[in-house]
């Protein structure tokens, strides 16, 4: 693998049982393709808790990744309702999410800050009323 | 220990086994998803008592073990058909998440 391989999903909001279904076929895609188990977790964790949170929060959206050798991009975009807070948002143990959603084992406040820690970056750009995108990248130790 | 051994020591009930001889290197109990997806660790063995369908993404992603659902948790045919669909070890006890924790922790 020398060139960029691209990923595209569309993350049903609609569907609770599905979500996550994105992260799954990504892992599988990275395993096939030989990165290592910490690399493969790392997305996995990064992907799926921003697959949800486009799925509790924003209606759902869409996921790109972007595979090298170096690194792996994951960019995931909604229009949801944005984030009034981010540095709020970022806190641990902060949710919006509702009651019904928090049942389901979901709105622990993880999902944000479960992103930045297993990335070694992440941007948030968000617009009330317009949408969320955020850009995570892991970096592939060669 | 497999997930087999882990089966009869337990008394566990199986929903679905694809992978018996799996080799169950740790345990985690929790039910709040985002936490567990963080912290339970490959190849582990995941007691909770949460059984909606989101568990079997959680279970795939970590490569976990097997998830043991603790407290006769009570089972969808959908979360059991996606069990079987994702190759997933999804088991039952009656016990509650602390018994069945110091009960596998013995074994392990």
């Amino acid at each position: 693998m020398s060139e960029t391989i691209q990923f595209h999903y569309d993350v049903d909001g609609e569907n609770f049982t599905s979500a996550g279904e994105a992260s799954v076929q990504i892992k599988q895609k990275l395993r096939q393709l030989g990165f290592t188990p910490d690399i493969i977790r790392r997305v996995s964790i990064a992907m799926y808790e921003g697959e949800i949170n486009m799925v509790i929060h924003a209606g759902g959206g869409v996921a790109d990744v972007f595979v090298d050798p170096e690194s792996i991009k994951i960019i995931l975009e909604d229009h949801g309702p944005g984030i009034s807070d981010i540095s709020l948002a970022m806190q641990e143990g902060f949710s919006t999410a509702t009651d019904t959603v928090r049942s389901l084992g979901f709105g622990a406040g993880m999902g944000l800050p479960n992103m930045k820690r297993y990335t070694d970056s992440m941007e948030i750009d968000s617009e009330l009323g317009k949408g969320t995108k955020i850009t995570m990248v892991v970096n592939v130790p060669i | 220990m497999t997930v087999n051994k882990a089966i009869e020591a337990l008394s566990l009930e199986v929903v679905n086994l694809s992978d018996g001889d799996r080799n169950i290197q740790s345990g985690y109990s929790g039910d709040l998803l985002s936490w567990v997806m963080a912290r339970a660790t490959n190849g582990s063995a995941w007691i909770t008592i949460m059984s909606n369908v989101n568990i079997i993404a959680v279970a795939s992603l970590l490569d976990l073990s097997c998830i043991i659902l603790s407290e006769n948790a009570e089972i969808s045919e959908e979360l059991r058909n996606l069990a079987i669909q994702k190759n997933i070890n999804l088991l039952r006890s009656e016990k509650n998440s602390f018994q069945l924790s110091f009960e596998l922790g013995k074994l392990l």
